[in-house]
C-alpha cells in the first residue's frame, strides 16, 4: 500500500501554518449537523472530545473506566515538555524539536515533531487558563526542570502528579461540555470494533460493561484516544485495564499498524519481587535530576549500601556518560542497568540497582527533597517498606509506553478515511524511543490543538451519505462481535485468563523486550502461536455475558494482545538494525550502543493485517530528515 | 501467612447480599491487599467459582478506581494510603478480614465491592472547572500566582475522587470532595470569575444526588488517602454563605476577592 504521509510543502517552520489556512473548514451552523465518536478519555481524547465540543460538533466519548478521570494519563509523574524558554538557558522550538527527533533515534517523522514542538507552548498556556496548579516560583512565576535527554530546563509540572494535574484540567472541560450537552458521555463502555461502510469509518460496536449490553453508534468520523500495548507483557507499569484492543481490532479492519517493536522500558521502576506480582510501578524520571544510579564494583558484594564507601561504588551512567550523566535518554539508562545486572553486578546479584539520594538529601536537605518528590519516596516506600530518605531506592526498567501504534498522517488520520488515531495509540511522534515529559506533551497537542483542526478538514470534504444503526453492515459487526463473545463464554476449559496473559508476558519480556535476537524472535514466534491455540482452547471465563464480567472483559484483550504479540515479534524480527529502544543483539556498536542501519532501514514499517497468523503485509514510509543531521546518537 | 477474608457478595443491584468466608492459605505479606483479592479470584475460577468483582486500574494510588471498606475502614488500616498500595505486611498471620463495598445511597451498588460513583463527575459537570475555551489562553506567565496559593491549590486538586470521604462519613456527605474542587478552583486567579456562581452549582448537585450534609465529624480527612485537610470544608463554607447570603446586586459582578 502507498502511505501518503500528506505533509504540507514549505520550510518546516511553516508547514502547519500553511496548513492550517489550507484546511478545509466548517462553517459554524453546520458543526452542530456532523457527529464524532472519541474512544478513550485520558489526555489526548477528554481534550479533543472536549476542544470539538467547544466547536459545535455532536461528540460522543466512550470510557471502559466507570469516569473518565480515570483513563491512565493520571498516572503520568514527571512533567510536560515546552520550548518555552522561561529560564532563559538557549531552548527554542527548534531545538526541542531537535532533541525529539535524535531522542527518538531519527525514526520519526520530522514534520510532524516539528508542529508537536510549536504547539508545546500553547499547552502550558492552555493548562494554566484551565487551573492546573503548576509548581511555581515566590515570584509566582512557573518552576521548570531538567529531564532525560535534554540539557535545558524546559520541563513543567505539578509536584510528583503533573499526568494527575493535566488529566483533570482535561477532564474538568469534558465535564463542562458533557453538562453543557455537547458531548454524551459513556463511562464502563468499552469498544470492540469499528464500523467501515463504503471504506468509511462510520462507528464503532461497544458492551457496556455493566449490563453486557452490545450496542452500535455511528457518526462522521471516529477518534481513537485508546493509549498503548506496555500490557502485552503483563507486568508493566501500565494500569490494568490499560489493552491494544481499540487499536488492534481496527488494525484487522484495514488499519496499518506502524512500528509495534518500538516499546519503552522505563529504567527507574520498582523491581519485580514475587510471582503474585500484578503490576510494577514506575519512579519518575525526574528522580534521575537529585538521585545517583551505582552498583557495588566487586560482584557479590553483600554488605548495605551505607558501608558501600564512594570509592567501591560505580556510579556508571555518570562515567559511561559524562556530559548527561545520570539523565541519559531512558533507553539508554535501561540498556545500561540490565547490562550491570546481566554481568552480575546487580544488588545481591539479582536484577536491581540503587537509585541513591544521599547527596541530594545531604546538599538541599530533607525539606527541599521532600518537596520536589515527597510523593514518590512515600509511595516507594509503601510498597517496599524501605525509607528512600535513609537507604538507596532499588530500581529496575520496565515496560512503560509504545511508541508503535496505528500508521497516521499529518492529518493524524489512519490508512481507513474518517478514521483518527490520537495520543500513544498512534506512532507519529517519538521514533523509536521517546523522551520524558513528552508524551504529556504529544496527548495534548493532538487533542487541543491538531485533530480539532483536521477533523474539519476530513469532514468538510468527504461525502458522507447518511448510517443508521440498523444497516445491514453495521449488524453485520455487531453479531460478529456477539458471536466472539460467545465464544469465548463456551471455551470452558482449565486455565484462568490471567495465567495465559502471564505466560504471554514472560516471553514476550524475554524475547521481544529489552534486547531481542534473531533467534529468540523466530522461536517466540511459534510459542506464541501455540499459546494462542491452548488459550483458544482451554482456557475458562467464568460468569455470563449479560452482566458485570471482568473475566469476559480481560479474555478479549488477551485474545487480542494473543495475536497482537505475534506482529511485534514480526516487526522486530524484520528490523535488522538498533535503534532506540530496539535493541538488536546483533547489531550494536563495540561499546554497546543501539547501532542504526540508515540506508536500510530509515523507514516507518507500516503493517496490514492478512489474516490470524498469515504473514502481514509490510508497507513503508520511507523517512527523510533535511533538517536534523543523521548521526549517532552521542549522550557522552 | 494466612489470612481469612470474609467478602461482600452480591449479583446486582436488586439481589440480597451476604459477606462469603473465604480462606487465603499462602499471601506474601509483600503483596498488595488487590493482589490478594487476585490470589483469591485465581483459587475460585479454579474452583470454577465465579470471581469478586472489584473496581481497580492503575494500582498506584493515582486513579482513584480501587477502594473497599476493609474491617470498617475505606482504603483500610494504612493512613494515606489507598486499597491497592495497601500491603499485606499492614496485617497479622491469621488475621481475620471483613470486605465491604462503599455503602452510601448516593453510590449504588452495582456488583460484589463496585458502586456506581457517577454521582462524583455530575458534581463536577455541574460546575467544578473554568471556563477556558482551547485556544484563548494569555501566555501562561501573563498570570501570577503566589507560590502559597499555588501550593494550597494543589494540596486540594489532589483529590482522586474515589469517594473513601463518603464511605467514611456517618452522613454520607461528598463536602470534602466538592471542598477539595471547590477550593482548588477557588484558590487560583484563573477561577475567581466563576468562584461563586461554581460553589453554590456544585452544593446544589451534591445534595440533589443525595450525599449527606456536613456535621463536621471529620472521618473524611481520616480516611482520605491523600490526606486533603477538612480546612478546606471551611473555605467551602466561606464561599458558600459568601455566596447565597450576601450576593452581588443584580448586574454586578462578583468581586472576586473573599
Amino acid at each position: 500500500m502507498e502511505l501518503k504521509s500528506a505533509v504540507p510543502e514549505g520550510p518546516i517552520a511553516e508547514k502547519w501554518e500553511r496548513h492550517r489556512f489550507e484546511m478545509k473548514l466548517v462553517n459554524p451552523a453546520n458543526k452542530r449537523k456532523h457527529s464524532i465518536i472519541v474512544v478513550g478519555s485520558g489526555l489526548a481524547g477528554a481534550s479533543a472530545a472536549a476542544s470539538m465540543a467547544e466547536l459545535g460538533y455532536q461528540v460522543s466519548c466512550f470510557c471502559f473506566q466507570d469516569s473518565p478521570r480515570r483513563a491512565h494519563s493520571i498516572a503520568a509523574q514527571g512533567g510536560i515538555n515546552a520550548a518555552k524558554n522561561y529560564p532563559n538557558d538557549g531552548d527554542s522550538v527548534y531545538r526541542l524539536f531537535y532533541d525529539t527527533v535524535k531522542g527518538g533515534d531519527f525514526r520519526s517523522r520530522e514534520a510532524n515533531v516539528y508542529r508537536l514542538a510549536q504547539i508545546s507552548v500553547q499547552i502550558i498556556d492552555q493548562c494554566a487558563a484551565q487551573g492546573v496548579p503548576f509548581a511555581r516560583e515566590y515570584g509566582g512565576l512557573l518552576a521548570n526542570r531538567s529531564f532525560g535527554g535534554a540539557q535545558v530546563s524546559r520541563t513543567f509540572y505539578a509536584r510528583g502528579q503533573t499526568g494527575q494535574q493535566l488529566l483533570l484540567g482535561a477532564y474538568q472541560a469534558l465535564s463542562r461540555q458533557i453538562g453543557l450537552g455537547g458531548v454524551k458521555m459513556h463511562p464502563r463502555t468499552e469498544m470492540l470494533d469499528i464500523i467501515v461502510v463504503n471504506g468509511q469509518a462510520r462507528g464503532i460496536v461497544v458492551r457496556d460493561l455493566v449490563s453486557g449490553q452490545i450496542s452500535s453508534h455511528v457518526a462522521d468520523a471516529v477518534v481513537l484516544a485508546t493509549g498503548g500495548y506496555s500490557n502485552v507483557y503483563f507486568l508493566s507499569t501500565n494500569a490494568k485495564g490499560c489493552n491494544v484492543t481499540a487499536t488492534w481490532r481496527a488494525h484487522k479492519r484495514g488499519a496499518l499498524f506502524a512500528n509495534p517493536c518500538y516499546t519503552q522500558i522505563h529504567p527507574t521502576c520498582i523491581p519485580v519481587h514475587g510471582d503474585h506480582q500484578s503490576k510494577l510501578t514506575l519512579m519518575s524520571e525526574s528522580l534521575r535530576n537529585d538521585g545517583r544510579v551505582w552498583v557495588p564494583k566487586a560482584k557479590g558484594d553483600s554488605r548495605s549500601p551505607a558501608q558501600i564507601p564512594d570509592a567501591e561504588r560505580d556510579y556508571y551512567l555518570e562515567r559511561m556518560y559524562p556530559s548527561f550523566g545520570n539523565l541519559v535518554p531512558r533507553d539508554v539508562a535501561s540498556r545500561r542497568a540490565k547490562d550491570m545486572c546481566d554481568d552480575g553486578l546487580g544488588i545481591g546479584g539479582g536484577h536491581q540497582v540503587y537509585l541513591d539520594f544521599r547527596d541530594a538529601v545531604k546538599r538541599l536537605g530533607p525539606t527541599v527533597v521532600a518537596e520536589r518528590y515527597g510523593n514518590l519516596f512515600d509511595m516507594y516506600q509503601r510498597i517496599t517498606g524501605e525509607d528512600p530518605y535513609q537507604v538507596p531506592m532499588r530500581i529496575y526498567p520496565a515496560p512503560h509506553y509504545t511508541m508503535g501504534g496505528l500508521w497516521v498522517d499529518y492529518n493524524l488520520m489512519s490508512t481507513i478515511p474518517g478514521l483518527h488515531v490520537i495520543g500513544e495509540a498512534n506512532f507519529s511522534d517519538h521514533g523509536a524511543n521517546r523522551l520524558g515529559a513528552s508524551a504529556l506533551m504529544q496527548g495534548l497537542a493532538d487533542g487541543y490543538f491538531v485533530i480539532p483542526y483536521t477533523i474539519g478538514n476530513y469532514v468538510a470534504q468527504a461525502k458522507l451519505p447518511p448510517v443508521s444503526t440498523s444497516d445491514p453492515e453495521v449488524k453485520k459487526v455487531e453479531a460478529e462481535v456477539t458471536e466472539k463473545i460467545k465464544k469465548l463464554l463456551a471455551i470452558n476449559g482449565t486455565k484462568s485468563v490471567d495465567a495465559f496473559h502471564r505466560e504471554l508476558g514472560r516471553l514476550m519480556w524475554d524475547q521481544c523486550g529489552m534486547s531481542r535476537s534473531r533467534a529468540g524472535l523466530e522461536s517466540a514466534i511459534d510459542k506464541v502461536r501455540a499459546m494462542r491455540e491452548r488459550f483458544w482452547k482451554d482456557v475458562f471465563v467464568a460468569g455470563a455475558g449479560e452482566d458485570l464480567n471482568q473475566s469476559l472483559e480481560k479474555a478479549g484483550r488477551v485474545a487480542d494482545f494473543f495475536e497482537f504479540a505475534e506482529l511485534m515479534c514480526e516487526d522486530a524480527l524484520h528490523r535488522e538494525e538498533s535503534c532506540g529502544a530496539h535493541f538488536r543483539e546483533e547489531y550494536q556498536t563495540p561499546d554497546g550502543e543501539a547501532k542504526r542501519d540508515d540506508a536500510r532501514f530509515s523507514f516507518v514499517s507500516a503493517w496490514e493485517f492478512a489474516g490470524v497468523g498469515a504473514a502481514p503485509k509490510l508497507s513503508k514510509e520511507p523517512l527523510e530528515f533535511d533538517y536534523v543531521h543523521l548521526a549517532q546518537r552521542s549522550y557522552k | 501467612m494466612k489470612l481469612v477474608l470474609h467478602v461482600w457478595r452480591q449479583a446486582g443491584p436488586q439481589a440480597k447480599g451476604d459477606f462469603v468466608r473465604y480462606e487465603v492459605p499462602d499471601a506474601s505479606p509483600d503483596i498488595s491487599f488487590l493482589e490478594l483479592l487476585d490470589l483469591l479470584n485465581e483459587s475460585l475460577i479454579a474452583r470454577r467459582m465465579e470471581p469478586i468483582a472489584f473496581d481497580h486500574d492503575c494500582r498506584e494510588g493515582i486513579c482513584g478506581s480501587c477502594g473497599v471498606v476493609i474491617n470498617g475502614r475505606p482504603h483500610g488500616p494504612q493512613r494515606h494510603t489507598t486499597a491497592c498500595q495497601l500491603h499485606l505486611r499492614s496485617f497479622q498471620d491469621g488475621q481475620e478480614i471483613w470486605v465491604e463495598p462503599w455503602r452510601a445511597k448516593a453510590f449504588p451498588l452495582v456488583k460484589d465491592l463496585v458502586v456506581d460513583r457517577s454521582a462524583f463527575d455530575r458534581v463536577i459537570q455541574s460546575g467544578g472547572f473554568i471556563t477556558a475555551r482551547t485556544g484563548s489562553a494569555p501566555d501562561a506567565n501573563a498570570v501570577l500566582v503566589p507560590k502559597r496559593d499555588s501550593d494550597l491549590a494543589m494540596d486540594a486538586a489532589q483529590c482522586i475522587g474515589c469517594g473513601a470521604c463518603v464511605a467514611a462519613c456517618p452522613n454520607a456527605s461528598a463536602t470534602l470532595f466538592v471542598a477539595a474542587k471547590v477550593s482548588h478552583l477557588g484558590l487560583l486567579p484563573q477561577g475567581q470569575p466563576e468562584r461563586y456562581s461554581r460553589v453554590v452549582k456544585m452544593v446544589e448537585t451534591m445534595d440533589a444526588e443525595g450525599f449527606g450534609a456536613c456535621t463536621n465529624h471529620g472521618e473524611c480527612m481520616a480516611a482520605c488517602p491523600k490526606g486533603i485537610s477538612v480546612d478546606f470544608i471551611a473555605r467551602l463554607n466561606r464561599d458558600y454563605l459568601k455566596a447565597t447570603l450576601a450576593p452581588p446586586p443584580e448586574g454586578a459582578g462578583w468581586s472576586g476577592a473573599a
